[in-house]
């Protein structure tokens, strides 16, 4: 219901802009448009587990950023294969998920206080790593264009969408798998529907919680990538800020966040509504300043919509 | 008889020094329907939380089918065959009801992969041999309460369990509900489960039990055959008690004045038609058994929820109460029955909490809080409320429930209100403190103030009350003086069924 509510909105977001401006339906506009949702769509993807199981996770944006600078470290200052070094910074991501849901599941540090505070540690370890300055990747090309060549340009010539959207939508595919066909996605909605039950239940609900936050981290290591790919660099300090945006996309896609509801499906399209509506105020030359209250009000508005349709049933 | 199922002896629990249970005993059969009765606290699910594993006993011992065994969790439980379906209904609402059932067990393929198919097959199957026509793939959250008990007994049956406690199944649901849970109660029976069934709900027993154990006060009174007793022996064994046993202090009777008459008030499934009036200076009990709708009553007379339909007079004129802050106006106060929660700002000091209601009073010209003005009234209050505390800066949070209870009490009494609705005024409250607290209603209602009692303890609205309404399941079931008040007459108004007043002779709620 929420989903159809949050589809039906990204079709008249782009519809209207459509109408209100000529440039916003060109392709590269497009492009534009999907390059920009991609990395936020990642952080969500795992962002939407988290809630879903009744938690939140605001380390995400940060995560990302030291995960970032850490594939940074690996491919040009130690010069590791480009695989072993993404393969790392997504790692790193998986790492600090994973100290999160320690802290949460076993130390029964509230999931809010937990992440607050992972959200500073891996701020702060960003700049100690990467000495304040943004770490290039000029001497491997190649892992640029990972991100911003095109398969699909090559299959099918003149649809050049960067594989970076490739990327998030497999990365959904993955994540739509386990949420709706293991074990994994099963104990995730249940914790977050009733956590004493499942506990009852026989499940063993600290370690999935743990791995919970460890896939998030995951996701937030794999955006880190994917954004340092896309700069061709690791910037110290970006990041922050990013995990309210991938928390609004999964709540406007539907994800209720008191827990036990959500879907993958919802959170892309979240994601997608996010970033037309940066897209399409800017090309309708709205002030960036303005573009934030604008987002600001469709969340809340997302949220008491989920609420009045609660509140009928 | 054959050798018992389960037997426990000698059992003893105590929770921080008191005991809750002491040299219990219970005994159960293959194929038995075996009650478990006794008033609030006597110990009944304590008992049966220890037997599926919740608590541990600190001593005693558990034989099941003849071997002595310990049942240090509920894993353990669940492993023996000893399944327990809890008042509060351990399902998750988001998930379906095959999913539920399976929770923790799904078949998987390579360790990962759920099959949903077979859990909703299997589910489907075991619906069958219940005889149940429930879907599998349904949301819980969808499903009747009644449903979801089902689904709950659907569960523990999947663990093929020969022991199947359940407290209090039958709170929630309606006649033909209770009907439909008895059928199912009966079939396990017949295939030789041996079932505890906790009950409030005495015409229950003779319907369902084969044999009624009876508790008191954490003691274990007696089993006895259902058929071979009478239902007001089963009263007499639950009440029979001596502790509080001092004669009732009734002040004088109050005058006829009515100072709040309810009428037909009327709230979704929860309240049903109650009307009842309060006197002047009198202190009007209301006794019944858990989750019989006494606070839901008082709630909605403060206007802190809403409901349906009902009339309120205050000293013969009719008045709109739709919120705590109309109430006050109309002079009523409510005193929770939670106090941390609801009565008071534990975190501030205890002057603060005594203004806190009457605040505006304390106001000067530019809107300042009269800090001095408020010290006095404090001081006043707390001196002839006799509140023990070192200062009148003391958080309220360090205050023993005695003295907390005053400071509510005193709160109320400086927002000078007329009617006093207290809910459970002594509940967590030491005997000495009690006794005070009762002391301090008298003196109220001899000032003309009039006060609404809501207690769980027979004993204190016997002593207390002029008259007593007792409450069935939002119902009210009858209305006694104080003479002819007695713990079996209200033991037995509250727990009349709806089956005893037809409902179709209670004329339909007035409009509002």
């Amino acid at each position: 219901m929420q989903r159809l509510l949050a589809f039906g909105a990204l079709i008249i977001l782009f519809v209207g802009f459509s109408i209100a401006s000529p440039y916003f339906l060109t392709f590269d506009n497009v492009i534009g448009i999907l390059l920009a949702t991609a990395v936020n769509g990642i952080l969500a993807l795992g962002v939407t587990f988290v809630i879903i199981s009744g938690g939140i996770d605001l380390s995400v944006g940060t995560v990302l950023t030291v995960s970032a600078v850490m594939t940074g470290v690996f491919i040009t200052n130690n010069h590791w294969p480009i695989w072993l070094g993404m393969l790392g910074g997504i790692l790193t991501g998986g790492l600090a998920g994973f100290v999160n849901g320690v802290v949460i599941a076993k130390m029964k540090i509230p999931p809010f206080i937990a992440t607050l505070g992972m959200l500073n540690v891996t701020k702060g370890l960003a700049l100690v790593i990467s000495g304040l300055k943004p770490i290039y990747f000029n001497d491997t090309p190649i892992f640029r264009s990972l991100a911003m060549d095109s398969i699909i340009g090559q299959v099918i010539p003149k649809l050049d969408i960067p594989n970076a959207v490739l990327v998030l939508f497999m990365a959904a595919i993955i994540a739509n798998l386990i949420l709706s066909k293991t074990v994994f996605g099963r104990y995730n909605f249940a914790i977050g529907s009733n956590e004493e039950a499942t506990r009852l239940s026989g499940v063993n609900v600290d370690a999935w919680k743990i791995g919970v936050y460890t896939l998030c981290g995951l996701f937030a290591g794999l955006a880190g990538v994917v954004i340092a790919a896309r700069l061709n660099s690791a910037q110290p300090a970006l990041g922050a800020g990013y995990e309210l945006d991938a928390i609004a996309a999964t709540v406007i896609g539907g994800t209720s966040l008191s827990g036990g509801e959500g879907s993958i499906v919802g959170t892309v399209i979240g994601a997608f509504i996010i970033s037309t509506l940066t897209n399409g105020l800017r090309i309708l030359s709205v002030p960036q300043e303005l573009q934030l209250v604008v987002t600001g009000c469709i969340v809340v508005l997302a949220v008491y919509a989920d609420i009045l349709r609660r509140r009928r049933k | 008889m054959s050798e018992p199922l389960v037997l426990m002896e000698g059992i003893v629990k105590s929770f921080s020094g008191v005991h809750a249970l002491n040299q219990c005993r219970f005994e159960l059969q293959p194929g038995e329907i075996h009650a478990l009765v006794g008033e609030n606290g006597a110990g009944k699910s304590t008992m049966m939380k220890i037997l599926s594993g919740v608590y541990s006993k600190d001593a005693g011992k558990i034989y099941f089918k003849g071997k002595e065994v310990e049942i240090p969790n509920p894993r353990a439980a669940q492993h023996l065959g000893i399944s327990i379906i809890h008042q509060e209904l351990n399902l998750m609402n988001h998930l379906t009801i095959a999913q539920n059932i399976f929770i923790g067990r799904e078949p998987r393929t390579a360790k990962i992969i759920l099959n949903d198919d077979e859990i909703n097959r299997k589910t489907a199957e075991l619906f069958k041999s219940m005889h149940l026509a429930l879907d599998p793939r349904t949301k819980v959250a969808d499903l009747t309460v009644a449903k979801q008990q089902m689904v709950e007994i659907a569960k523990s049956l999947s663990f093929n369990s020969e022991v199947l406690i359940m407290d209090e199944p039958t709170a929630a649901l309606t006649e033909s509900e209770i009907d439909e849970l008895f059928n199912i109660i009966r079939q396990l029976r017949a295939k030789g489960v041996g079932i505890v069934h906790i009950s409030h709900r005495l015409e229950e027993l003779k319907q369902i039990s084969d044999r009624v154990t009876v508790m008191r006060d954490g003691q274990y009174i007696d089993t006895v055959k259902t058929s071979e007793t009478s239902i007001d022996k089963i009263i007499s064994m639950m009440v029979g008690r001596t502790i509080y046993e001092t004669s009732p202090e009734l002040p004088e009777n109050p005058s006829q004045e009515v100072v709040l008459e309810v009428k037909n008030l009327q709230q979704g499934s929860l309240l049903k038609d109650i009307s009842f009036s309060l006197k002047k200076g009198e202190i009007l009990g209301f006794a019944g058994l858990m989750g019989a709708g006494r606070t839901e009553v008082a709630r909605a007379i403060f206007g802190a929820d809403p409901y349906d339909a009902g009339e309120f007079y205050v000293k013969g004129k009719r008045v709109q109460i739709h919120s705590p802050q109309q109430a006050v106006q109309h002079g009523i106060g409510y005193l929770s029955e939670d106090r941390k929660r609801c009565g008071l700002t534990v975190g501030m000091d205890v002057k603060d909490n005594i203004v806190l209601a009457s605040l505006k009073k304390f106001l000067n010209a530019i809107g300042w809080v009269n800090m001095a003005q408020t010290t006095l009234t404090a001081q006043k209050y707390a001196q002839s409320l006799n509140i023990k505390t070192p200062s009148l800066d003391q958080k309220v949070k360090f205050l023993s429930g005695g003295n907390q209870q005053k400071v509510v009490i005193g709160k109320w009494l400086v927002a000078d209100t007329e009617i006093l609705i207290f809910d459970e005024p002594t509940r967590g409250i030491d005997v000495g403190a009690k006794s005070e607290i009762y002391k301090l209603l008298n003196d109220l209602t001899r000032q003309g103030k009039s006060i609404i009692m809501i207690s769980s303890e027979l004993p204190e609205v016997l002593r207390m009350s002029h008259r007593v309404v007792v409450m069935c399941e939002g119902r009210i079931t009858g209305i006694l003086n104080a003479g002819d008040a007695t713990q079996e007459s209200i033991m037995k108004l509250a727990t009349q069924r709806g089956g005893i007043i037809s409902t179709n002779l209670i004329p339909e709620a007035g409009r509002a």
